[in-house]
């Protein structure tokens, strides 16, 4: 069972973000990466399949800041390949310039099953894996928490609203979103990534061109404002508190 | 007491059991007279499936693969009360408990209460992961202004390591501001390091996470080496301590005092300070790694009897045989696990000693305890009027 990864790495929210001058874009200058949460938990899946029935896990992300740590961090948790992509993300990439530009490298890699994180924070689109499943002409399924494998094809574990759960039989080689991994991902203790960043090393591959056409152009970004029914009390705790009793006992709910 | 709430990965390593003995003082296990007396001065003892005493049978036994299978070792709260009264000098706490979390932590068998805590104090310096950038946020307003030695780059006499819930929790930058207040009165030439200081990672370690520790330290090392200072002072005890014992044995080495003994050397400058009275029977708890572990008893007693107006009262655990709070050893970030194991809470007990001996005002010297003790007076009975406070916000307030 080979089975492959591609993850990337989204704005981390513990830092306040700020637009750019541009007005349609994070402004970049602050802003951290973290894992996307859907892909931690796609590697944590890969993994559990590995320990499971035997399966040679690659994870690939592509060259942003903090990508090392990543990778690193996947090997330790067991990820027998590290493969990083080089190409100019600076103004950041759409699920459609990605798959495009990920097809053939996954392709090269002869996959039974492609893992990827149902959707991420930053785009919130859920394209990556339908896009890639197309140009890879693989059967794809979505919003995975849950599989099993069985001669050659997987039993794909939905949730639905209202307490359901759906089986749907896919055959292989496919490619599913992970929506939750069986487990929440594992936690690898520091001294374990520090021996893997001395004796695991990251492939890296060139992505030449980056094709977003068909992705969404973004007109305009901006934090939520003020509308004529919000009121948004300011000042310190206890000035906040004292409006916010005057607020209920005007609506007499006080 | 097995639980599903940890994953059970049995793979820990061969080498592991064999090397508890060959650890500092490690071949006392053999030494054990199976006296249970760690066993009963354990505060989580009577809920272990192993308490300290069993796991050393265990081990010698050659069954300690039965002890790890259980939660026991999660509920140790590394107080050292156990290292502490052994007649054979044993290293509990050191050589058995965080050795055997060590190895579980290395094996990924951690409570994801606690994975969370360790997982943010590597990727943002803090374990409630919060904005390291934010790190610095409470000295706003504070005049004379606190410097930061990152923006101001001049030597000072005094390097504030503020530590990780002064920094962050509203409720203990409460305590982190009367220190500033105080330090300020008594005309301190001090830094902090802001942005650039991180978790000393001495509970990280006491929860079996020496790898991070050990990064963290060398973070911190990094960011001390580019200072001028004197010495490091600390309001919290497991600062103090990894600061002490533990950041010299990987070449980290300044002088360090907690802040109750700085404060107590200048007790002649302060005391005439301390004009506004506090009519109050103060009960003093000693924080484990403060007094027992480093043997801090004297300094912060000196600092409550300066207060005029204090009568100082013992509960009946003080000194070497105070009770834990229950937050050290990684239990300030395993409350749900420990509560869901022993349906209760260490910081619950001691508040009812407090109340017993008829205390008004709860003192203590850890930035852990003010919110441990005020959620437990909140669930004990009787403890409503009880007010905890730092011996800094005592000594703030009476500065007036």
């Amino acid at each position: 069972m080979n089975i492959i990864v591609p993850v990337k790495l989204v704005p981390d929210l513990v830092e306040e973000l700020t637009i750019d001058a541009s007005g349609t874009a994070l402004d970049t200058a602050w802003l951290r990466m973290i894992i996307n949460e859907f892909d931690d938990h796609a590697i944590e899946q890969a993994i559990l399949i590995k320990e499971r029935t035997g399966a040679h896990v690659t994870v690939l992300s592509t060259n942003v800041e903090g990508v090392d740590d990543l990778l690193f961090t996947a090997a330790a948790k067991g990820a027998d390949r590290l493969i990083k992509l080089n190409g100019d993300f600076e103004g950041g990439v759409n699920n459609h310039a990605l798959a495009r530009a990920i097809t053939d490298i996954v392709k090269g890699l002869q996959p039974d099953l492609v893992l990827t994180g149902v959707q991420a924070h930053n785009d919130l689109d859920g394209q990556i894996g339908p896009l890639l499943a197309g140009y890879l002409e693989m059967p794809y399924v979505g919003c995975v928490s849950g599989f099993t494998m069985n001669n050659g094809q997987v039993i794909a574990r939905k949730e639905y609203p209202g307490g359901l759960l759906a089986e749907m039989a896919v055959r292989l080689p496919a490619v599913l979103g992970i929506q939750a991994a069986e487990q929440p991902p594992r936690y690898v203790a520091i001294s374990k990534i520090r021996q893997i960043m001395k004796s695991t090393i990251i492939e890296e591959q060139a992505i030449a061109t980056l094709d977003s056409e068909g992705g969404p152009t973004i007109g305009r970004m901006f934090k939520p404002e003020v509308s004529e029914y919000a009121i948004m009390i300011e000042g310190d705790i206890n000035e906040i508190c004292t409006k916010l009793i005057e607020v209920f006992k005007e609506a007499g709910v006080l | 007491m097995v639980t599903t709430a940890i994953p059970h990965n049995p793979s820990f390593s061969e080498t592991f059991i064999s090397s508890l003995y060959k650890g500092e003082n490690g071949e006392r296990f053999r030494s054990c007279l199976q006296c249970g007396s760690c066993s009963g001065v354990c505060p989580f003892g009577s809920l272990m499936d192993y308490p300290p005493g069993r796991m050393i049978a265990g081990l010698r036994a050659d069954e300690f693969d039965l002890v790890m299978e259980t939660d026991t070792v999660w509920m140790c709260v590394s107080c050292y009360a156990c290292a502490q009264i052994c007649p054979s000098k044993i290293p509990i706490t050191a050589g058995l408990m965080t050795r055997t979390k060590e190895e579980l932590v290395l094996a990924g068998n951690v409570p994801s209460e606690l994975q969370h805590a360790l997982e943010n104090s590597q990727r943002y310096g803090n374990p409630m992961g919060e904005s390291p950038r934010k790190r610095a946020d409470w000295i706003t307003g504070i005049q004379p202004q606190v410097t930061i030695l990152g923006k101001e780059r001049r030597p000072v006499d005094v390097l504030w390591f503020v530590g990780d819930y002064p920094s962050y929790h509203p409720r203990v930058q409460i305590v982190a501001k009367a220190l500033a207040k105080i330090l300020n009165t008594l005309g301190i030439n001090f830094g902090i390091l802001g942005p650039e200081e991180n978790t000393d990672g001495d509970t990280q370690r006491l929860a079996g996470e020496r790898g991070l520790f050990e990064m963290l330290a060398e973070k911190n090392g990094r960011i001390f080496n580019k200072y001028q200072f004197e010495r490091i002072i600390t309001s919290d005890p497991h600062a103090y301590n990894a600061l002490k014992n533990e950041y010299p044995a990987i070449g980290i080495s300044y002088p360090v005092q907690h802040s109750t003994q700085f404060l107590a050397e200048r007790i002649d400058q302060l005391k005439p300070l301390l004009k506004q009275e506090v009519p109050a029977a103060v009960t003093y708890h000693d924080p484990c790694y403060l007094g027992r572990v480093n043997g801090i008893f004297d300094e912060p007693r000196m600092l409550l009897e300066a207060i005029p107006g204090v009568k100082l009262v013992e509960m009946a655990h003080n000194h070497a045989s105070s009770l834990c709070c229950g937050g050290g050893g990684g239990g300030m970030w395993l409350d749900g696990f420990q509560w869901e194991k022993a349906h209760a809470r260490l910081s619950e007990w001691r508040i009812q000693e407090a109340v017993d001996i008829g205390a008004n005002i709860l003192a203590v010297a850890c930035p852990y305890e003010p919110p441990r003790f005020e959620d437990a007076i909140k669930m004990t009975q009787q403890a409503g009027k009880l007010v905890v406070k730092d011996i800094v916000e005592l000594l703030a307030d009476a500065l007036g």
